[in-house]
């Protein structure tokens, strides 16, 4: 079972691709077009379609995916928590 | 790779992919006599709008380049045109004539609703039971123009439903298809990867010289980054949080291989196969709408969240890699690719499932959107009134 896919090696968060993704899951991350996956703890609950940290990022860090800059961390994210308008905005605009 | 597929064949060469007898209304004003002469003519199809009044300058000859323009498509067998004045009435049955496809105009002025409708009736009558006779005959894929453009994206558009699309693009760029996306302002972080693959440095100023422009628009008109409305909603519930994120999925629809060979106004006609790149608004119903302007004959439309969109003229092909969408709006999706997600289907697999609902929809099968009556026809405005 695949829980999250990830772009690029070097991104900072993966997308949730499960429903009912629950915290105190073990995830599997599937690195798409490497074939290969990665492993992470989830410590929040995290809807299909939303993003996991898969580093601790401070304010005012760059959010990578895709393999670059998709904005600007605005609060501390921990590593397997939730990542989305809370704690992520847009550097453009 | 099938090669070919099951076309209408235009007077002007050009290879539809439905045989519709459209009747086609110049104006607001004309939108009762044209759904009036579509109901007494079985299969006749009214596109109603809101516009086409008082309307000056580029945004009237984009009014009438849209009009024009859907009418020409070759989707379109026959055209019946209705408007409240003779002159643009006139413009409009000009312009599509150019085609050669029958076509006939009525003013209403002087004349009056029932006498219009009498009138335009008999000839839709006509044009629709001379359509009825035209077969479908064999075409090479290369005459088929397909466009795309996504809608109510989440995060699973960008790693399932738009490389989906990049990959089918790709494989019909190398058979000599002609394609096109756009969605100036959803390209915001994402441009450089756009400059990037631009076939030349004319190419790249024309489509930075585009992209530039439609940031000032925002730039004249916002009260904040945005966020409100870009990403949207919908978007935003899907899990995207940025519009760098939203660009950087949006662009994974021109695949990894094909270059941008050109650039397109809005409804602007492409004048040779290859990736076109079209100025338009990243709202679904306004772009789609340009791309049947443009002569498109399919859509490829991945979303993620579940965009209900449809249009008269052009079938739009629904993909989506969002399992849940795919469990809660089936109706509406015509390929599931949710399959990447979980490495059960590799993307160039996913590619060649959409390239078979593509030569099955050109060959005739109704897309989900066709058998659900959408029907969303909207003109793109560039001012007000005068």
């Amino acid at each position: 079972m695949i829980h999250c896919v990830l772009h690029d090696p070097n991104d900072s968060v993966a997308v949730v691709v499960v429903e009912g993704m629950k915290a105190g899951t073990r995830m599997t991350g599937l690195v798409l077009d490497q074939d290969r996956t990665i492993e992470l703890d989830c410590l929040q609950d995290i809807p299909i379609g939303h993003k996991v940290a898969l580093k601790d990022m401070a304010v005012g860090d760059t959010v990578i995916k895709y393999g670059v800059d998709i904005g600007k961390v605005v609060q501390p994210i921990r590593k397997g928590t939730h990542a989305h308008v809370h704690n992520i905005k847009t550097k453009r605009w | 790779m099938k090669t070919t597929f099951q076309g209408y064949r235009r007077e002007n060469g050009r290879v539809g992919v439905r045989n519709h007898v459209i009747v086609l209304p110049v104006d607001d004003l004309s939108n009762a006599a044209a759904e009036a002469v579509a109901n007494n003519i079985k299969s006749a199809l009214a596109i109603p709008h809101p516009y086409g009044r008082l309307q000056f300058g580029a945004d009237l000859d984009l009014h009438f380049r849209t009009l024009i323009g859907a009418g020409s498509n070759p989707n379109v067998a026959a055209v019946v045109v209705i408007g409240i004045e003779e002159q643009w009435t006139k413009k409009v049955v000009d312009g599509i004539a150019a085609t050669g496809k029958p076509v006939q105009g009525f003013g209403i002025e002087l004349h009056g609703d029932h006498d219009t409708i009498m009138r335009a009736s008999k000839i839709a009558r006509e044009y629709v039971q001379w359509a009825s006779e035209l077969a479908r005959v064999e075409c090479p894929l290369k005459d088929l123009w397909v466009s795309t453009k996504c809608g109510e994206s989440d995060t699973t558009s960008g790693c399932g439903g738009n490389p989906t699309v990049g990959d089918a693009f790709d494989k019909l760029y190398a058979a000599g298809c002609t394609l096109v996306f756009g969605e100036t302002t959803e390209l915001t972080g994402g441009e450089q990867l756009v400059a990037a693959r631009c076939r030349d440095d004319k190419v790249r100023a024309d489509f930075m010289r585009m992209f530039d422009r439609y940031q000032g628009v925002i730039e004249r008109h916002k009260t904040s980054d945005l966020s409100d409305s870009q990403p949207t909603k919908g978007n935003i519930a899907g899990g995207l949080t940025t519009i760098e994120e939203k660009a950087l999925g949006n662009i994974q629809k021109i695949g990894r291989v094909c270059t941008v060979d050109g650039v397109l106004d809005k409804a602007e006609a492409p004048t040779h196969p290859g990736l076109w790149f079209m100025d338009s608004s990243s709202a679904a119903a306004e772009m789609v709408t340009l791309c049947a302007a443009s002569g498109f004959a399919v859509h490829f439309f991945p979303t993620g969240q579940g965009n209900v969109i449809g249009n008269p003229i052009l079938p739009v092909i629904k993909v989506c890699a969002n399992p849940r969408t795919v469990r809660t709006m089936s109706e509406h999706i015509d390929v599931d690719t949710s399959g990447l997600l979980q490495r059960e289907i590799t993307m160039d697999q996913a590619g060649d499932k959409l390239l078979d609902m593509m030569f099955r929809t050109a060959n005739g099968r109704l897309t989900a959107a066709e058998a659900l009556g959408h029907r969303e026809f909207v003109l793109t405005r560039l001012y007000e009134s005068a």
